[in-house]
């Protein structure tokens, strides 16, 4: 692959904390290999700060593979940047060309409070996993592992739904804030599986019911979500999840 | 030191030592508290199964959510021996392969009790709703790895990893819910408490406030993984660190052989000096890809354009009976013999060939076979082989063509090995006990199950054993004589004191105020080590190395510039902290690779090779596990753990 070098302009969300109250600096960047990736330029912006004196950005990432979930970049309007089914790590300068200008900030959500910088908060997630994104079997509980045999299909779509990352990406380019794409993927995972099955109507109830708790917005079907999520998590788990809650409904009236 | 290996013959200690183990009663149980740092494979199954059984767990993680634990990105699978596939697989033969595989540098009754549990994990999985991969009948799919002849190893996709840690995360998250569980998420643990020689709690920095905190507990667990990162690049997530081991260490814990350190065969190359990580391409890539590099030196043709006869399949011509699949030191080692003999690939010339053409075509006959098709045109058959080829990698091709642009479709890909994972680690008995009292030490930071090499998916199986089917035992036996002592006052003077070095130590890595950044630090030390404590090593230059490393303590101390405050997010600091540590690390390394003037699995001494370039162990001299003492700055003493092998008698390991 051919590779070449650019010149950028950078505007980045600065904040010193989550009390403090923050604005865009402006930062140029020399000298920067197509071959880098996004956060690999950061790096070298973070470098250069530091010799001069001035403070670092500070920005989620672990993995830098794709699959933590960790970095959270919002790039030119776009959550995770301009490739489509990306994480911010997995973005290469080979996206943009010299003379740019990019503008970074952090997700924007009422869910998500600013830590620093480009930083959020996402515990909001593990709560509503802690509501019921689980099946309920202590170690040692298990039975065969082959027991119960799977339909492969409904496995594979468990998979693909299981495959979220927990980036919180859905919630930041949505205009409600609404986190259905994260809990429908979490909950279609669990009711295709049969060992989901005993669970399932207050799964449904109690992570809706955290979701609404924890500040997240409805969902008026934009799609936005799905368009942006980095594992291309369907849309399809939303509708699934509204199933589920309200067959979950009408269960817990019955009884 | 003690080992405590059960007596007995070899397959019934484990069962042995289960049926006599001390116990703790349920109500006893919620008295006692246990802190388990480091919430991956590991710490994870570990939180969540004490938890379960009704012990107070406080778990900790440095990233902002315990499931973004490294564990995620596990790729290949996790080795089980269920036999599902008919094809003469047991428990002894997957404790036979992994005491092989690790060269004769592990020991067999952990080896053993690993085996034997390893049936027990995919079935928790499984209960989990953890989605492996199936076949059309419903049942597990298996696909093989290296270093072994069956096919045994469980998988999701290229994303086995990611399944089970939130497999085992939901299990934590249920526990936190239950109230037994109380998780402390972007918190780093910074030292460990002794009272009287015994593990009593942690001073860990809440990363947001910067503020430190003193936490007691009747037993500290350290789940906090790999050291790879000592080199700077490797495939390890960018936080993985040592410092929790680290600190451990200079408190008294025993190091375990520290130079034991697995470079990955097929990782993607270096492509230039911003290079922060490496990523892997899994190995379970090489059941299907041909690994080859050009029979000519300095071939500068597309890898496509090289005609079949002017190819040299090394590892199939060297290896003819495990082929591409041999274990990762072998495959490793002879990728860089082709390259340094000028064979190499790609523009830097450190690359060889991984192909999937042939195995695109076989897969798309084969699907031309299942619809009856014979004379299908020679594209349709690839076109179906790659949907084939896709199904299984897709997730890592993707992967490939977002970092290199280039499309492994249409070319062989480029790969050259990397630093991946740690052999070495805590030294620990056979209950997970570090040499101090109510200390253990499970998963990666551990030094137990494998020896001078892993094999490929047996790191996920020995995390969540460790932590789903044996701390839950070991622990208990430990804890049953606790239940006398009460909670641990965490304002006793012995947490003051450690919270007061603690924060001396960071006041002075800001007080520098240098030239350097830490980044600049740790490049320079990674450098040192994979020149002359990687893939090849001798006397001379560990030695050399050795020295470099004190010199370069000596400067960082001096001179590194760590910006910012000490009460609020820095993450520099937080990096200067784990750097800082990487490189006395780094020194123990090069005592350890020097002291060992054999050969074996990942260590390979130049100095001690046979005729055709295979590692050459010294079983006389050698068969001992390495436990390092700290006595001070940069000094160390060596205690031996001999090995004895009752049961798979070393032999020169052939995979010919
Ligand atoms: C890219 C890649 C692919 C792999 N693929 C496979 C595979 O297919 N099969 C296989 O068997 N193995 C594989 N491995 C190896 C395997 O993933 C690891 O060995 C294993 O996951 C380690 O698990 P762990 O629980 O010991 O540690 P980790 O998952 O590394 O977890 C460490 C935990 O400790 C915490 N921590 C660390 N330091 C501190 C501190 N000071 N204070 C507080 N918390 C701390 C972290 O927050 C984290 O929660 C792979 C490794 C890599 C790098
Ligand atoms: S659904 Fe997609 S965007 Fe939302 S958290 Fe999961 S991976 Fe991220
Ligand atoms: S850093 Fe892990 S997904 Fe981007």
């Amino acid at each position: 692959m051919e590779h070449y070098h650019m010149n950028l302009t950078l505007k980045v969300w600065r904040q010193k904390n989550n009390k403090a109250k923050g604005s865009f600096e402006t930062y140029k960047v020399k000298e920067i290999s197509s071959e880098m990736s996004f956060l690999e330029m950061f790096d070298v912006l973070n470098e250069q700060l530091i010799l001069e004196g001035k403070s670092p950005i500070a920005f989620d990432h672990d993995c830098r593979e794709g699959i933590c979930g960790m970095c959270s970049m919002h790039i030119n309007g776009q959550v995770h940047g301009p490739w489509a089914q990306n994480t911010t790590c997995q973005l290469h300068m080979r996206a943009f060309k010299d003379g740019d200008t990019i503008v970074v900030e952090p997700w924007r959500s009422k869910a998500f409070p600013i830590v620093k910088d480009l930083m959020v908060n996402r515990s909001a997630f593990d709560r509503i996993i802690e509501a019921g994104g689980y099946i309920s079997v202590n170690t040692g509980n298990a039975v065969d592992a082959n027991a119960i045999p799977i339909d492969k299909k409904k496995a594979d779509d468990a998979f693909m739904a299981a495959a979220c990352i927990g980036c919180g990406a859905c919630v930041a380019t949505c205009i409600n804030g609404s986190a259905m794409l994260f809990v429908g993927a979490k909950i279609s995972q669990l009711a295709l599986l049969p060992q989901g099955g005993p669970e399932r109507e207050s799964r449904a109830l109690n992570m809706v019911a955290q979701m609404d708790k924890e500040g997240f917005g409805n969902c008026t079907n934009t799609y936005a979500c799905e368009a942006q999520c980095p594992k291309g998590i369907s849309v399809a788990n939303i509708a699934r999840m509204n199933k589920e809650y309200i067959g979950a409904g009408f269960a817990t009236e019955e009884n | 030191m003690n080992s405590k290996i059960p007596q007995g013959e070899m397959d019934k200690k484990w069962e042995d030592y289960k049926g006599h183990v001390k116990l703790v009663n349920p109500s006893n149980k919620r008295k006692l508290e246990v802190i388990v740092v480091g919430t991956g494979l590991a710490g994870a199954s570990a939180a969540a199964s004490l938890g379960e059984l009704g012990y107070k767990v406080k778990a900790f993680c440095f990233q902002d959510s315990p499931r973004r634990a490294h564990s995620i990105a596990a790729q290949g699978g996790i080795n089980a021996a269920k036999n599902y596939q008919n094809d003469g697989d047991s428990v002894f033969r997957l404790f036979y392969d992994t005491v092989k595989g690790g060269d004769y540098r592990s020991r067999e009754a952990n080896v053993h009790r690993l085996a034997e549990v390893s049936t027990s994990i995919i079935d928790q999985c499984v209960a989990q709703g953890v989605p492996f991969a199936r076949e059309y009948g419903g049942l597990l799919s298996n696909r093989s790895f290296g270093g072994t002849q069956v096919q045994r190893t469980f998988y999701a996709a290229g994303q086995t990893g990611q399944q089970l840690l939130l497999g085992a995360y939901s299990a934590v998250e249920r526990q936190v819910a239950l109230g037994n569980v109380t998780m402390y998420r972007r918190h780093e643990m910074e030292d460990v408490v002794l009272i009287d020689g015994i593990a009593k709690g942690i001073v860990a920095r809440n990363l947001v406030t910067g503020e430190l905190e003193r936490h007691g507990a009747h037993a500290v667990l350290l789940c906090t993984g790999g050291y790879g990162n000592v080199f700077y690049l490797s495939t390890n997530a960018m936080g993985s660190n040592v410092t929790a081991a680290w600190r451990a260490h200079k408190k008294g814990a025993f190091f375990g052989n520290p130079c034991f350190t697995q470079i990955h065969p097929t990782c993607i190359p270096v492509s230039g000096d911003h290079q922060s990580k490496l990523t892997l391409m899994s190995e379970s890539l090489r059941n299907d890809g041909r690994i080859w590099v050009p029979l000519k030196q300095a071939d500068t043709r597309k890898g496509s354009e090289i005609p079949e006869e002017e190819r040299d399949y090394y590892l199939e011509r060297r290896y003819p009976a495990f082929g591409n699949l041999v274990p990762r030191d072998v495959a490793s080692r002879a990728a860089k013999e082709r390259c340094d003999a000028g064979y190499g690939v790609g523009t830097t010339k450190m690359a060889v060939f991984l192909d999937f053409a042939d195995a695109i075509k076989r897969y798309g006959r084969i699907e031309a076979g299942k619809k009856g098709i014979t004379d299908m045109p020679e594209k349709d058959i690839v076109a179906l082989g790659k949907d084939v080829v896709a199904e299984k990698y897709g997730n890592l091709f993707e992967m490939y063509a977002k970092i290199t642009g280039e499309n492994p479709y249409e070319m062989p890909m480029r790969i050259y090995p990397a630093v991946h994972y740690t052999m070495g680690g805590l030294w620990v008995d056979y209950e997970l006990q570090t040499t101090i009292t109510g200390l253990y030490a499970l998963g990666e930071a551990n030094f137990s199950d494998h020896g001078a090499n892993r094999l490929g998916a047996s790191a996920l199986m020995q995390g969540l054993a460790d932590g789903y089917f044996v701390i839950p035992y070991t622990l208990g036996n430990y804890l049953a004589d606790e239940i006398r002592n009460g909670a641990v006052d965490p304002n006793q003077q012995a947490f003051l004191d450690t919270e007061k070095l603690v924060a001396e130590r960071i006041n002075k890595l800001l007080a520098i105020k240098g030239t350097k950044t830490v980044e600049s630090f740790h490049k320079r030390l990674g450098k040192i080590m994979w020149d002359k404590c990687g893939m090849a090593r001798n006397a001379e230059g560990l030695k050399q190395a050795i020295t470099e490393i004190r010199s370069l303590k000596a400067e960082f101390w001096t001179d590194v510039r760590v910006p910012g405050e000490v009460n609020e997010m820095n993450p520099e600091l937080d990096k200067a902290g784990r750097v800082a540590d990487f490189i006395e690390l780094g020194e123990l390394m090069c005592i350890d690779a020097l002291d060992r003037e054999e050969s074996c699995g990942g260590h390979f001494r130049e100095e001690s090779q046979t005729e055709d370039g295979e590692a050459k162990r010294d079983d006389a001299n050698y068969a001992y596990v390495a436990a390092w003492e700290n006595k001070g700055d940069s000094e160390w003493a060596l205690h031996k753990e001999d090995l004895s092998f009752e049961i798979v008698k070393p032999t020169q390991r052939s995979y010919k």
